[in-house]
């Protein structure tokens, strides 16, 4: 199972689906908000003076069901939680324009979607918030500029969930924040009872079997799990297309889908030292060249720019990978032969990281190609499987000659393309826009 | 029978809300749907930034040249309303409309607190339109994009931007109760 379905990832004009399925999420979401009385601001102020808390509770029950259906989901393997967003963290501007935000609920009495659903039924006070809120967003996309570095780089953690944070496993926060919902429930009903002078006995006895079974649910999610590397490395499927050219007939194209497996085994992953070279020429495309091989390795010779994660570290850095680089970066993956190689892309995809590649034949068939003239660096004849297999007179790291080849000397060189670029959803606007 | 009991669409009885637990429950659902069709979560706030990216690139295009936030929404030849948010906030607009139209909730009022003008109400919600949105851009999303979407999915940063909305909220009600009281 592949869920998200990369077809509606991102919304395009050559889908015109995508808009449809968009737009019917977003008819819900309305039609939601406006039969839970979101369209009247007194019922959304009412929340701040304890008198009634139907703000807090759809909203918590909203994010308990989806978190709970959510991360049940990804235990069971039918989601890539990979490939769902999950708003990168910037703590000071979060800060910030959360408590900006707050000031703007409680003047305004609205947030920017109940808003919608008010002005959409008539309600005047909700277009007034409308409108001002395009001015808001206007002076934003003004003033920006005065603090953009701050906006940019304030207490930035990429994609940081709450598990990574307390180092607990997914499913007890999901449990704990279920628990946390409930108690919060609990005191809302007691405030509406005691500040709202509401009659608590009239609510429907539903909803404490509601909770029991959100309680059993969030156990579930607990007991089933996240699915491991090597679960969801097996059922990885890559597509590649394959063009069969007959004389005097329109080429024949075939789809073929392979597993992770067979993309190692057809070779379908490793770059020649030219394909991994000419990729820094490639407006296209941005490749990140990833040094799998111990740091001392390292600092005898890596290529120019190649940056050192040893094999046993890679996994460290997966978060990084999914959020940071640009969506057309190109992991090239290096070790001296291939096997330190081959070990990180397993690691590396299992993980849902894509455009993942092993330069063939690692430094060693660099030096081959690119160093053969260099009578520095002589070779090892005893060097095992994925050792160095060249002796080198001083520890250069990136300074010598054939770790930037140069582009004029190979301006012309002929490989077979093996780079197929992935482009995942653009990152620049962020998760609300 | 009375004029209320007459099949106008635009005049039927009104009903009570739902229960808000029901109504919670639905969204979790839409939601997860959301996350489990598409990947994307739910939001507005980034749908108003970028038809204000349209409007301004319409205009003046060389003003967008000129403006970094601007230029990764419109610059060149990307069209800024090319984005998820932008179905999802007109499919909100007539969601909120259609809900209005079946519950008989389809009137033009002002919804306020007893004792402040009408006019007092629309400034103010213009106010809080401007600065709700100012905030939710600076903080890369609302209640919805934040902390509906990034709740579930246990965002660290949503979960602070959903306690520091709360947290401005409650700590400035004392000091506007006359608008709603």
């Amino acid at each position: 199972m592949n869920f998200p379905l990369p077809e509606f990832i991102v919304v395009s004009a050559s889908n015109p689906w995508t808009y449809i399925l968009f737009g019917v999420i977003g008819f819900a979401f309305g039609y939601v908000l406006e039969m839970s009385g979101f369209g009247d601001s007194r019922k959304l102020a009412a929340q701040f003076y304890f008198t009634e808390l139907t703000v807090l509770k759809v909203m918590f029950t909203a994010i308990v069901v989806a978190m709970v259906l959510t991360f049940g989901a990804v235990g069971l393997g039918l989601l890539d939680f990979s490939q769902v967003w999950v708003n990168p963290t910037y703590l000071w501007s979060g800060i910030l324009g959360g408590l900006i935000m707050g000031v703007g609920f409680i003047v305004g009495g609205f947030c920017p979607t109940t808003s919608l659903a008010s002005a959409s039924t008539g309600k005047i006070d909700g277009m007034f918030f409308m409108l001002g809120g395009f001015v808001g967003a206007a002076i934003f996309a003004e003033t920006e500029k005065f603090f953009t570095h701050w906006y940019n780089n304030a207490g930035y953690y990429g994609r940081l969930t709450l598990d990574q944070v307390f180092n607990l496993p997914i499913g007890v926060v999901v449990l704990l924040v279920v628990l946390m919902a409930l108690f919060m429930f609990w005191g809302a009903e007691q405030l509406e009872r005691i500040v709202g002078k509401k009659d608590m006995s009239r609510e429907p006895k539903l909803r404490i079997a509601g909770a029991g079974a959100l309680v059993v649910l969030a156990f579930a999610v607990v007991f089933i799990g996240s699915p491991s590397i090597e679960e969801k490395y097996n059922n990885l499927t890559f597509t590649r297309t394959e063009t069969i050219q007959l004389e005097g007939q329109e080429p024949i194209v075939n789809t073929i889908t392979y597993s992770a497996d067979q993309m190692l085994a057809n070779r379908l992953v490793f770059v020649t030292p030219a394909e991994a070279f000419k990729a820094k020429y490639n407006q296209g495309m941005k490749p990140i060249y990833l040094d799998v091989r111990a740091e001392a390795d390292y600092n005898l010779y890596h290529i120019e720019n190649a940056v050192n994660v040893p094999l046993d570290r890679i996994l460290e850095i997966v978060p990084v990978l999914l959020s940071e680089p640009p969506a057309n970066s190109v992991f090239i993956l290096i070790s001296n032969d291939e096997t330190a190689a081959v070990s990180a892309w397993k690691l590396l995809v299992g993980s849902s990281v894509q455009n993942v590649y092993i330069l063939e034949g690692g430094v060693n068939n660099w030096i081959a190609f690119f160093g053969s003239d260099d009578k520095t660096l002589r070779p090892n004849p005893t060097a095992g499987d994925d050792q160095l297999g060249y002796l080198f007179p001083a520890a250069l790291g990136s300074r010598y000659e054939s770790c930037s080849p140069d582009p004029v000397e190979y301006e012309k060189l002929e490989f077979e393309q093996k780079i197929i670029l992935q482009l995942k959803r653009d990152k620049s606007g962020g998760g609300c826009g | 029978m009375t004029a209320q009991a007459k099949k106008s669409i635009f005049n039927r009885p009104e009903k009570p809300y739902v229960h808000p637990y029901f109504g919670g429950v639905v969204l979790g659902i839409v939601l997860f749907l959301a996350f489990f069709l598409t990947g994307n979560g739910l939001g507005s706030s980034g749908a108003t930034s970028r038809i204000d990216a349209a409007i301004v690139d319409a205009v003046s295009p060389s003003h967008v040249d000129n403006n970094p936030y601007l230029l990764k929404m419109a610059g060149g030849d990307k069209n800024p309303l090319d984005d998820w948010i932008v179905p999802v906030f007109f499919g909100a607009l007539i969601g909120g409309f259609t809900s209005g139209l079946f519950n008989g909730r389809l009137k033009f009022i002002t919804t306020k607190g007893p004792n402040i003008s009408n006019r007092t109400r629309w400034l103010m919600a213009f106010l809080g339109g401007v600065l709700f949105l100012y905030g939710a851009r600076m903080a890369r999303g609302c209640t919805s994009g934040q902390a509906l979407s990034g709740g579930a999915t246990l965002s660290a940063g949503s979960w602070l931007v959903m306690f520091a909305i709360f947290g401005g909220a409650y700590g400035l009600a004392y000091f506007v109760r006359k608008l709603w009281n």
